[in-house]
């Protein structure tokens, strides 16, 4: 096997009339985990039935793990793990015996399906509920099962379909933390919403926006293209004039700018520096807000992040920035 | 063939742990108790065929309340769509859901042999037609299975599932009782394909290849009906 795990070239997918994915193409390599981003209906959760073969593309094709979803699909489902959207679960089974027919189902048996087992219940820390009917599960839990029933096999490659949708912050970062765990040997590509996740779970970003992939790059990568970061500082008014407190900052030797913001509190003041380049002005605002005497009371990095580029890349106004 | 076993014992196993698999065997074996003690001693005979024909009935109407959710419910909470992604063709899972609720009826079957027996401590019962009669059962019910499970994988809805299944094998089961009012070549032609009819010869102690490839020709086809069904998702 190559190190591309999931190669999919020109996926397109047609309800009817409907257009869910146009031409999508990308590849994912071995050990890489990859957050598939998009509003509601842009077509991940498509993209993901696609490759899990449960639904056929109405164009172009994807090979994972070397195998071809329309050739083989009894392969490519062998080598990927799979959590659904919302995570469907017998609920009326218990956990344990619903894991051992997720076991038996991908092959497992007698000791090989006990030692997994364990391991699995370990990973996913479901060894108090092993005994409970999963319909009397919390939703982290249940999560937690969707996870295990995905990894009981050892699949090379796991696809999950929002993972963390609907889970406390607690819940959430447990499962982010085990994904991360699991992400250091296996390939896996994740959908979600939540932007700041994606900064911490995944080494690459697939942005996708009525059907097509608008974007394909690492985090940091996407968050610079949102545009130069911005500093806002929030200063103690004291009877100074806005102008003179501009005049304070535009002392700094990298600042190209320095407006005032609207939205500051009675007797504050709103500052915001944008640098030159792309350098982190927050040490010389202080200084100099230090020298004139000025009263900071607050400082803020801005505009570098995942979701100004989300917002410009999926609703259509490409350059638009801050 | 291990996973069509595996699926077939996940769905045995799990009419055991909601109430429906229950309550269509109390329904069932308290119809048939019902009809059969009624006019028993009436006849004064020591046979079993009124059971037979009886069962026969009462199965036709209830057997589609097992089967209503065999895939629509599966469809409507999600769950087909992990089964469909783990390393399983569609045939093996229509084969499995279809041998997972045939094990039950089997029980069923298994608990209504208390008839016969009992006929037997009565009189002098004759097991031949019984255990031909138990063969009829079990391929008219399979039909009327068969039938359900493809009912099933046209919709997501269990109660249109059930409707759709009882319709039918109540239509095939009906279909020889208004034949005097039908000329001849139609009314031989219906009386073929109607289930009472094979069934009832086998009620009667003959075992006619024609009425079991009858029977079979009906569970293959509404088996491959399912399996179309079910696959089309992936084109549609």
């Amino acid at each position: 096997m190559s190190d591309v795990m999931i190669d999919a070239r020109e996926l397109t997918k047609q309800y009817g009339t409907v257009t869910a994915l146009q031409n999508a193409s990308f590849q994912v390599n071995r050990g890489e985990v990859v957050g598939f981003l998009g509003p509601n209906g842009a077509g991940k959760t498509t993209t993901m039935k696609i490759l899990t073969c449960f639904i056929a593309p109405s164009g172009g094709t994807a090979q994972v793990g070397g195998a071809d979803i329309f050739e083989d699909p009894i392969a490519v489902r062998e080598l990927i793990g799979y959590l659904p959207e919302s995570t469907p679960l017998y609920t009326e089974m218990l956990v344990l015996e619903y894991l051992q027919f997720v076991g038996k189902m991908r092959g497992l048996r007698a000791a090989g399906l006990e030692a997994r087992l364990r391991r699995v219940v370990e990973e996913t820390s479901l060894g108090e509920v092993i005994g409970k009917s999963i319909g009397e599960l919390s939703k982290g839990f249940r999560q937690r099962v969707g996870l295990a029933q995905a990894l009981i096999h050892e699949p090379p490659v796991l696809i999950l379909d929002e993972p963390m949708s609907g889970l406390d912050p607690n819940q959430a970062s447990e499962i982010r933390e085990l994904i991360r765990e699991i992400g250091r040997e296996r390939t896996i590509i994740l959908s979600t919403h939540n932007l700041a996740e994606v900064r911490v779970t995944c080494g690459r970003v697939l942005i996708i926006s009525q059907g097509q992939l608008v974007a394909d790059d690492t985090p940091d990568e996407l968050a610079a293209r949102a545009g130069k970061p911005r500093f806002i500082a929030t200063l103690k008014q004291n009877g100074h004039s806005a102008g003179e407190i501009r005049e304070v900052f535009s002392a700094i030797g990298d600042a190209q700018s320095v407006k005032e913001q609207t939205g500051a509190a009675p007797g504050e003041l709103l500052v915001e520096v944008v640098p030159k380049g792309n350098q982190d002005l927050r040490a010389e605002i202080f200084q100099v807000a230090v020298s004139a005497k000025l009263v900071l009371l607050g400082l803020e990095q801005r505009g570098e992040n995942l979701e100004d580029v989300f917002r410009q890349l999926t609703t259509g106004n490409g350059g638009a920035s801050s | 063939m291990r996973s069509v076993l595996t699926i077939a014992g996940r769905q045995f196993r799990s009419y055991f742990n909601g109430p429906v698999a229950y309550i269509v065997i109390c329904i069932i074996l308290l119809t048939l108790g019902f009809f059969f003690w009624k006019t028993f001693f009436l006849f004064g005979r020591a046979s079993a065929r009124e059971m037979f024909r009886w069962l026969g009935l009462i199965l036709v109407f209830s057997l589609p309340a097992l089967t209503m959710g065999l895939l629509a419910e599966e469809k409507r909470t999600g769950t087909i769509e992990l089964l469909i992604t783990m390393p399983v063709t569609e045939a093996q899972v229509i084969v499995g859901k279809f041998l997972g609720v045939l094990g039950l009826y089997v029980v069923l079957l298994a608990l209504t042999i208390s008839y016969p027996l009992s006929v037997s401590t009565l009189g002098d019962l004759d097991w031949g037609p019984v255990w031909s009669g138990y063969l009829g059962l079990l391929l008219q019910g399979s039909a009327v299975l068969a039938i359900g499970l493809m009912a099933s994988s046209w919709t997501s809805n269990q109660l249109i599932a059930l409707f759709v299944a009882l319709t039918l094998s109540v239509f095939f089961w009906v279909l020889d009782k208004f034949l005097a009012l039908l000329p001849t070549n139609a009314a031989s032609a219906l009386q073929w394909l109607s289930f009472d009819y094979h069934f009832q010869s086998m009620a009667r102690g003959v075992i006619d290849l024609r009425d079991v490839l009858f029977f079979a020709s009906v569970i293959v086809f509404a088996l491959a009906v399912a399996f179309r069904a079910l696959e089309a998702r992936r084109w549609s």
